[in-house]
């Protein structure tokens, strides 16, 4: 039996990892399909305290990760699929084993939504991308798209201009999510162009992508515009459908916590990170969250 | 146990002219390539001689990257005879790339 699994290794997973592991708790750790988490796509982070200078998503997980396994947290490969109460403990499955604990924090972030027309799945790899960092240069001295108005879209487009002959910011309405500061690097950027309020309709071309039918989101007029790749940025949904008949979620998914703390509905279950957080969706409210479960789960198995 | 060939654009086309080939597209920057990696190396200790199995640096191979219209990493494409027969894009499990090579046969 387990006193403490913890579900992801993002900044949530990972942070709460140090702290289980500082208190002797011996946490396990699940690692799911995207070690690291979320930010390991990230070229780069500019706004993790204590990192002066830009640092690669990549190296700051990995460095997360190193401070877990210095204290002695133990790491599991994979997701867990299935969890359920018993008798005041958990069982959790993790492919065909079966893990036994005492408490459950779950740090499982959000996934990248993707584009709701059918012609994104059928051109998904073919210049359609999810990933910026990973398929920017296959885009040299071409015409790019980035679809959406949030901080990763403003990035992405910023990024991307390292490679494409020109960048278009497509955005379904006028008011943009974004922080300021991201949102006038991308306006003083001379590649960047904007369709806004504009929506992707249809994803053309044969092989590859060739371009893209758009609407006007308030006249409805539509527009070709002849493009080589398309990279969506429209956000994240939280990653809690194996959760929901353990504990509370809200409409949109995200687990309910409750105020300063990381308690769940359920007795001995904590939540951190984006999985619970509708609101900021930062890598360093992730890792304080992270710090809460580790900290609120340490004190529930000390009361039992 | 096999061991992952390593092609770029010298050595591609030949490898993959005969047998079943299945070959992981990857770049040092790609975080998720880090992933695909070793479950490729999984698929190759467990083949047996069912398929050879390589990486391709796309940094290194451009222009067999750019004939395949590859547009995005990790892309692990399966060849029979030199043709592709099935292409997975995104990090694709252990399960899938086995049975896939099992259907090429
Ligand atoms: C491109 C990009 C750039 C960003 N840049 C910044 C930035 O500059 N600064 C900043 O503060 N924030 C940034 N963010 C946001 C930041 O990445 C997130 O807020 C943060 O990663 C959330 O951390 P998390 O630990 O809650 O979840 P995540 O990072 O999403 O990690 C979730 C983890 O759970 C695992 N998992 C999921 N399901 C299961 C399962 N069933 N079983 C086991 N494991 C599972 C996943 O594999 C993963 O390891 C960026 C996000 C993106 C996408």
């Amino acid at each position: 039996m387990e006193d403490v699994v913890i579900i992801g290794t993002g900044p949530a997973g990972l942070s709460a990892a140090v702290y289980a592991a500082r208190a002797d708790l011996k946490p396990l750790v699940i690692e799911g399909t995207t070690p690291g988490g979320q930010l390991v796509v990230s070229y780069e982070v500019e706004n993790y305290p204590g990192f002066p200078e830009p640092i690669s998503g990549m190296d700051l997980m990995e460095l997360f990760k190193k401070q877990a396994v210095r204290f002695g947290a133990k790491f599991l490969a994979g997701d867990v699929t299935a969890v359920k109460a018993l008798d005041g403990d958990y069982l959790l499955n993790r492919g065909t084993e079966t893990i036994e604990t005492r408490t459950v924090i779950i740090a499982t972030g959000a996934l990248a939504r993707r584009l709701p027309i059918p012609s994104e799945a059928k051109f998904y790899g073919k210049g359609v991308s999810g990933c910026a960092t990973c398929d920017g240069a296959f885009f040299r001295n071409r015409d790019v798209i980035v679809v959406g108005g949030g901080n990763t879209a403003m990035e992405d487009a910023i990024f991307l201009t390292r490679f494409a002959k020109t960048v278009t910011i497509v955005h379904r309405r006028e008011y943009l999510r974004a922080a300021p500061i991201e949102v006038e690097k991308a306006r003083s950027n001379p590649k960047i162009q904007w369709m806004i309020p504009w929506v992707i309709e249809e994803i053309t071309g044969d092989q590859l992508v060739t371009g893209a039918t758009l609407r006007h989101t308030e006249t409805g007029e539509t527009r070709h515009v002849a493009c080589d790749g398309i990279f969506v940025a429209i956000g994240h949904d939280p990653q809690t459908e194996i959760f929901r008949h353990l504990v509370k979620c809200d409409k949109q998914g995200f687990i309910k916590v409750q105020p300063w703390s990381a308690h769940t509905s359920a007795l001995g279950v904590f939540a951190c990170g984006d999985v619970c957080d509708p609101v900021y969706k930062q890598a360093v409210v992730a890792a304080g969250t992270g710090c809460m479960a580790a900290l609120d789960a340490q004190k529930y198995l000390e009361s039992k | 146990m096999a061991s992952v060939l390593e092609l770029d654009d010298g050595n591609f086309s030949e490898t993959i002219k005969t047998g079943v080939t299945l070959v992981d597209f990857w770049a040092p920057w790609c975080a998720p390539c880090m992933m695909q990696g070793p479950i490729v190396e999984g698929v190759a200790k467990k083949v047996g001689s069912k398929a050879k199995i390589a990486k391709v640096n796309v940094d290194e191979a451009q222009q067999a990257a750019n004939e395949l219209g590859i547009r995005a990493i990790p892309t692990v494409i399966l060849f029979k005879d030199g043709k592709p027969v099935q292409q997975f894009v995104g990090v694709t499990q252990e399960k899938a790339l086995m049975s896939a090579i099992d259907e090429a046969q």
